[in-house]
């Protein structure tokens, strides 16, 4: 039999040496008896001791379990060392044994590893620091009774973020202090030393108790996040009775009583979201108001709002795409997207400056299917289409453009009221009524979705063509008005 | 009246609102001496956990309980005659600072009542942040509830010192909205949550661009959702859930059973909160957000959610055919479809399973409940027998024995 006696209960350099020097001599598991200065194995010899020999030869092993042998170590099960040495020595011959998550021995670990992180998370959460002294002079002591070997684990979150404040964590097995600069350790120490109270503890309790909805109570909620354990050395937790206690009684009351009469009566000082008044002057905004409340087809339902057009109130010309994008929605304007994008540069190119033109869309909510964290765009039906379609046309007719633009399929079909194939119909102007010309073209999106580059090229040359065409008709009526 | 007092006024104010989340945000923390607190990795910390099980991780209350809304609802409501009560900013300030140095909380979640105006309100509460953060340094957590309509400036300010912004989507139908709390607009609230999904897009760090965006509330936007004050069935809830999670990328969508108030309206159902009904919820939102389920698949039919048993497991029995699954050659998205079949657990089969066959015996291992999933699974040392999945009396052995049924609905 061997015995290795480690320093102290968290020696992992200890561990690691020893289990090192044993693989390498070719001990197995079974062999080994593991323990604990000051707490030795009844028949470990008096010679006893970490070996100090390194015997030659390497081998590895993922650094995954020394991770979890770092953490592992710190249970406070005395088989920890056996089972870290036990699953080393399998390791060898069985490199992805930690995969298998089915093999007691990796699921002792891992729990082992487990428990010993939700100890350290619950004292991070349950350390209650009481204040001696006052403002400038104030330290802050905490006394907490961790169940495995974390205080040198949980200490660095607290020097993080209280780095402010001096601070001390005294608990049975090692306390913690932090003095601005660093972290030290010194032994631990009884709960007498630990300071009684603090003069928050009051209004905290209080906070406790409202906070609570007694129309709501779920105990064993409650305790399998806070154990009872932890209860004594919490300040809150003498309230956990008497509000158990109570709370069917006050939930019941709530129930029972009717509301009473308002004592005051109800005056608001200010009209709260107060909307603008629509001017019988301004009728492209009146139009814009009347819009968003919109509700002649049911897409205004999922959407976020009405998407209604943008520009100078007399633009000479007019361009209608199909519906808001996903961030048009958002935005509430239209073309801010990626389409928008590409149709301002491909204006400048034509010449056509944006402030002579009125954007709008056919029609005037995003139509989507939600997919997950995205929103997929749909295609406007006819009947929607229809619907909207009296929003455009008071648009044309307050604004009197020479010139609409109507870009994709849909447009068309909104701006010429039927179904008319693009790449049939562009290329020519066509009367729309006795004072305005249409123009047909694509959508600048329908240029985005092209996969292939010479394509999206070719096509963008064209598109700015049919722009370069109106620029050219907006030019020639503006000389004979 | 002192701030003890007020303490218990606002905090029995803000407790309707469900979340007290402290997680998903920014690393930070005061080792650079300057300064107090930090935010921890991953999940958030909660503090104390109340009887009603649930976490208290932030000093949650409101800057003033006075409300120009008269929301049928709602405990501060205009109309209700409960005590009223307003901090001073530094009041706030002080209570979080010293709350926080005890490490009774992880930070501040600051919601009020609408004083003067959207605006006026707005501004209040972002003085509380910004007092918190440039003034004393303040790295912990902070939650700040945005008051639809409110100026852009002030939204921006929101988001620089919140981790979180957070905008109440109240009733899952916007007709009942109008009926219980006719001063809200869902539109405006839509488009303030559309609002912040753009600001929170712009800044996210561009790899490309040589600037850094400025700060906008790293631990996103969430809203919450009241459970049985209207009408609505568990269907349209969760088409309202999966069209907001989709139109603004929330972080969360919280269901809060309607609970009794003190001074309640009677216009509203006085009954004890449908815990279960919020619990199925709850499920039926991991299963859109974590098992790949649609809004329209989870609830078919009726409309609502059964309360006996999970909704995953009334999905698996609607849909015999698909089962039995084995687990050996199942492709991932498959296996997150069976009954008592978690995340993690399908993580450790698609590992365990290309070294080691799994067998029944190994369920317990993988804290997978055996009695749920085995009917619908095929192990190397199990096959459900046909006649089961097709029997009719299948679903009666997961219901729960009808003593066992305590909740009222």
């Amino acid at each position: 039999m061997n015995y290795v006696i480690l320093a102290h209960e968290t020696d992992f350099d200890g561990w690691r040496q020893a289990a090192r020097t044993l693989v390498l001599d070719g001990v197995r598991p079974e062999d080994v008896t593991w323990s604990v200065k000051g707490d030795e194995e009844l028949f470990a010899p008096a010679d006893a001791a970490s070996p100090s020999r390194l015997p030659a030869g390497t081998f590895n092993v993922p650094a995954r379990f020394i991770e979890l042998a770092r953490i592992a170590i710190l249970h406070r099960d005395r088989e920890r060392f056996a089972l870290l040495y036990r699953l080393l020595w399998r390791l060898r011959g069985d490199h992805d044994l930690l995969d298998v998550a089915t093999d007691p021995d990796v699921i002792s670990i891992t729990a082992m590893a487990k428990a010993v992180r939700r100890d350290e998370h619950k004292m991070h959460a349950f350390v209650r620091f009481r204040e001696i002294g006052r403002e400038r002079e104030a330290r802050y002591v905490a006394w907490f009774e961790p169940e495995h070997h974390i205080v040198g684990l949980a200490a660095p979150f607290f020097a993080r973020r209280f780095a402010d404040m001096p601070w001390s964590i005294l608990t049975p097995d090692l306390c913690a202090h932090w003095d601005g600069f660093a972290v030290s350790f010194t032994p631990g120490v009884g709960k007498a030393e630990a300071p009684s109270s603090d003069r928050l503890e009051e209004t905290w309790r209080r906070y406790y108790a409202t906070i609570f909805n007694p129309a709501r109570l779920k105990v064993k909620a409650m305790q399998t996040e806070m154990p009872k354990k932890y209860w004594r050395n919490l300040p809150e937790a003498s309230m956990i009775k008497p509000l158990i206690a109570g709370a069917a009684h006050s939930a019941d009351a709530m129930i029972a009583n009717a509301a009473t009469e308002p004592h005051k009566a109800q005056r608001r000082l200010e009209e709260p979201m107060r909307r603008k008044t629509a001017t019988a002057a301004d009728n492209l905004e009146t139009l814009r108001e009347e819009a968003a409340g919109c509700r002649a087809c049911p897409l205004w339902k999922d959407a976020t709002q009405t998407v209604f057009g943008e520009g100078p109130s007399h633009a000479p010309i007019m361009l209608v795409g199909e519906q808001p994008g996903d961030k048009e929605d958002l935005a509430g304007k239209p073309f801010v997207g990626p389409a928008g994008q590409m149709l301002d540069r491909a204006l400048i190119e034509a010449g056509i400056e944006r402030k002579q033109v009125y954007v709008t869309n056919a029609v005037k909510h995003f139509k989507f299917v939600p997919r997950g964290k995205i929103r997929l765009h749909q295609k406007p039906s006819t009947a929607e289409i229809k619907a909207c379609r009296p929003w455009y046309e008071r648009e044309k007719a307050a604004i009197k453009p020479v010139l609409v633009v109507a870009m994709g399929a849909t447009a068309a079909q909104g701006v010429l009221g039927r179904i008319t194939p693009i790449n049939k119909n562009r290329g020519h102007l066509i009367d729309l009524d006795d004072k305005t010309k249409a123009l047909v073209t694509v959508h600048p999106s329908y240029l985005l979705r092209l996969p292939d580059a010479d394509a999206k090229a070719r096509e963008y040359e064209r598109f700015v063509d049919d722009l370069k065409m109106a620029a050219a008709f907006l030019r020639k009526s503006a000389r004979a008005a | 009246m002192d701030v003890q007092r007020k303490l218990e006024i606002l905090a029995d104010a803000a407790k309707y609102d469900a979340s007290c989340a402290s997680s998903g945000t920014e690393m930070r923390d005061s080792s650079d001496g300057k300064g107090l607190g930090s935010t921890a990795p991953g999940m958030g910390i909660c503090h104390s956990y109340a009887p009603d099980g649930r976490c208290i991780s932030l000093l949650k209350v409101l800057l003033t309980n006075a409300c120009n809304y008269d929301c049928l609802y709602c405990v501060n409501r205009s109309s209700s005659n409960v005590p009223r009560a307003r901090f001073t900013i530094e009041e706030v300030v002080k209570l979080t600072l010293d709350f926080y140095r005890r490490n009774y909380i992880e930070g501040l979640f600051l919601s009020s009542g609408i004083i003067r105006s959207a605006d006026y309100t707005m501004e209040q509460v972002v003085r509380v942040a910004r007092s918190l953060r440039e003034e004393h340094h303040f790295r912990g957590y902070i939650h700040l509830k945005t008051i639809p309509e409110a100026d852009d400036a002030l939204i921006t300010e929101a988001g620089k010192y919140a981790d979180r912004l957070s905008i109440n989507i109240e009733v899952p139908e916007e007709r009942s909205l109008a009926r219980l709390a006719p001063e809200k607009d869902v539109r405006a609230i839509r488009r303030t949550m559309g609002r912040l999904r753009l600001k929170l897009e712009e800044a996210k760090p561009d790899e490309k661009a040589k600037t850094r965006p400025s700060r906008f509330a790293p631990a996103g936007q969430s809203t919450q959702m009241i459970i049985g004050a209207d009408a609505a069935d568990d269907q349209t809830i969760l088409a309202t859930s999966a069209n907001l999670y989709g139109a603004y990328r929330l972080k969360r969508v919280y269901y809060s059973a309607f609970s009794p108030i003190p001074d309640a309206s009677r216009a509203l159902p006085l009954a004890p909160p449908p815990l279960m009904r919020e619990h199925r919820l709850y499920q039926a939102d991991w299963l859109m957000r974590f098992y790949g389920f649609e809004a329209g698949e989870i609830v078919e039919g009726s409309g609502w959610l059964p309360l006996d048993i999970d909704p995953k497991l009334a999905w698996a029995l609607r849909h015999r055919d698909r089962f039995p699954l084995d687990v050996a050659r199942a492709s991932r998205e498959e296996l997150l479809r069976v009954p008592g079949f978690g995340r993690k657990a399908v993580d450790r089969i698609i590992e365990t399973r290309r070294l080691a066959s799994i067998r029944s015996a190994d369920l317990g291992r993988l804290h997978i409940p055996k009695q749920k999933a085995l009917p619908f699974i095929i192990l190397s040392d199990h096959r459900p027998s046909p006649a089961l999945l097709d029997a009719a009396n299948l679903a009666q052995r997961f219901k729960p024995k009808a003593a066992q049924l305590r909740f009222d609905f």
